[in-house]
């Protein structure tokens, strides 16, 4: 169970020697990648490249096969980790508030019937608490599914493509209350938005090659989030493109 | 509504000019006219072996569909189950319902016990089937997602598995309410004292065609009657499954 010391302690993420095979493709072999304590990391790279399989490698959800994966102290990351997937992954059959409630539903926990409401208020949604997820568009139902995240509480944070359906504004403000929300966790998170990277992480990785290895783009020291207009991230923005073409 | 009249006057229509064209002998194909007729001066007698085909079907559909979601809950959560029990489900399928319903009849007797048991029967692989697959198709990145929730597996079973696998429930639950006038009244016809399969045997023995064709008008409508209330009841008890053919579209 995580409990505050942990989230005021988050472990670090480290993977070293991941080999993982889907299909017929090696995704990985002998992969090694590192998310530093309470820092947000991002990962870019293209499709296919194996970023959402890094995100369940970490989240236990793929067979370890011999790599190590925890923290930096060796300990495994069971039950410290909230995942947050590429879909969205909303119960029609539960209303929006009965979804963000899922962990403790399915822990059999009772109450948070405030805390949930109270998230739902946080991504814009209050007024939308009590309707089935069908009438959700995309990027509302992506909303519910990051308070969703926020509600399990967790040391460690796994989003993949978190806020790949929304508009540029509410992107931009989903971003800052995932920084608002999340500071001080361990955040790994996947995008295919360059800007969002940059703005995010503390650091940020592509993956690229088959089977694919993680390559780290040097960033600008700067206060966080960052800005989107300074100084030294387009710079950074044209080395991900040239780490993304290569 | 409109088009289901068409549909029926179309159909008396076509019965009409077979009748006529049969050469209106009465004892072959009687004109509907005359069915209506004997369903009116039968009515009571109908209403009698209707009712005890109804309980037979509703019992039998109760008994079939409960021990079919039994099966399939267990098959889902028991491995071993699953791969010994299933094939053997599968196997009785493959034996005729004409087969068993005497051996059913020997065992059950006369009465109303055979006929649940065969509606039952046949009720029991559409539920089972349609609601076991549906078990085993929960989205894996949803059993995923309840992983990294550190939910326990029954949980997962009962709010997940189970609600995510009601839609393939609920069409074998159609289907099973479409067959089990079947299993009731080939057990009536196996042996009984009454029931709508029972007095069509005895009309059809002694000629009198036209109420063999009235129990037949009853028990298609019952049917039909029994289909639709359980589709109108799933339709409301699931409101988040869409029928997309419900559903408008813009034609061009
Ligand atoms: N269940 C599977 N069976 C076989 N191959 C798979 C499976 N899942 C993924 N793959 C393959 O593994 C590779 C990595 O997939 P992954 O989902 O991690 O990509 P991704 O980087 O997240 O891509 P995207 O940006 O499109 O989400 C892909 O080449 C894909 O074809
Ligand atoms: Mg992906």
């Amino acid at each position: 169970m995580p409990d505050s010391a942990l989230i005021a302690a988050p472990p670090a993420v480290r993977v070293r020697g991941a080999h993982v095979r889907l299909g017929r493709a090696t995704v990985f072999d002998d992969l090694a990648f590192s998310a530093e304590a309470g820092r947000f990391t991002g990962i870019l790279g293209p499709s296919g490249v194996g970023k959402t399989t890094l995100l369940k490698l970490i989240a236990g959800l793929l067979p370890a096969d011999g790599a190590f994966i925890g923290d930096e102290r060796g300990n495994r990351l069971s039950g410290c980790i909230a995942w947050m997937a590429q879909k969205d992954l909303l119960l029609p059959w539960l209303t929006v508030a009965e979804n963000v409630r899922l962990g403790a539903r399915l822990r059999g926990e009772p109450g948070g019937r405030d805390k949930a409401r109270a998230l739902l208020a946080a991504v814009g949604l209050e007024g939308r608490a009590d309707d089935r997820p069908d009438t959700l568009s995309g990027g509302q139902r992506q909303r519910v599914a990051l308070a969703r995240t926020l509600m399990e509480d967790r040391p460690v944070v796994l989003m993949d493509e978190p806020f790949s359906a929304v508009d540029p504004l509410t992107r931009i403000g989903l971003q800052d209350l995932a920084a608002r929300m999340l500071a001080g966790r361990t955040v790994v998170f996947v995008t295919h938005d360059p800007l969002e990277a940059l703005r995010l992480g503390h650091a940020v990785f592509v993956l690229s090659g088959a089977p694919a290895t993680a390559r780290p783009i040097p960033l600008p020291a700067d206060a966080w989030p960052r800005a989107a207009d300074a100084p030294g991230v387009l710079a950074a923005q044209a080395e991900i493109l040239r780490a993304l073409a290569s | 509504m409109s088009r289901r009249l068409v549909a029926v006057a179309v159909l008396l229509g076509l019965w009409t000019l077979a009748w006529a064209g049969a050469g209106q002998m009465e004892f072959i194909l009687p004109p509907p006219w005359r069915v209506a007729a004997a369903l009116w001066d039968n009515r009571e007698l109908l209403a009698e072996h209707g009712a005890i085909t109804l309980a037979e079907i509703l019992l039998g559909l109760g008994c079939g569909a409960g021990l079919g979601v039994l099966a399939a809950l267990s098959l889902a959560l028991w491995r071993p189950a699953a791969l010994w029990l299933w094939p053997l489900f599968v196997a009785t399928q493959a034996l005729p319902v004409f087969a068993i319903a005497p051996l059913l009849v020997l065992w059950l007797g006369y009465g109303m016990a055979s006929k649940v048991a065969m509606a039952a029967l046949i009720i029991f692989f559409p539920v089972a089937s349609a609601f076991y697959d549906g078990l085993r198709r929960t989205d894996p990145d949803l059993l995923d997602l309840a992983r990294t929730m550190n939910a326990p597996p029954l949980a997962v079973l009962r709010h997940l598995r189970v609600p995510a696998a009601l839609p393939g429930l609920a069409s074998g639950l159609k289907v099973g309410a479409a067959v089990a006038p079947i299993g009731a009244v080939v057990g009536e016809w196996v042996g009984s004292s009454a029931g709508l399969g029972f007095l069509m045997l005895h009309a059809n023995a002694r000629l009198q065609v036209p109420l063999m064709f009235a129990a037949l008008f009853l028990l298609a409508a019952m049917a039909i009657l029994l289909h639709a209330a359980i589709a109108a009841g799933l339709r409301r008890a699931l409101p988040w499954v869409h029928d997309t053919l419900d559903q408008p579209h813009a034609r061009d």
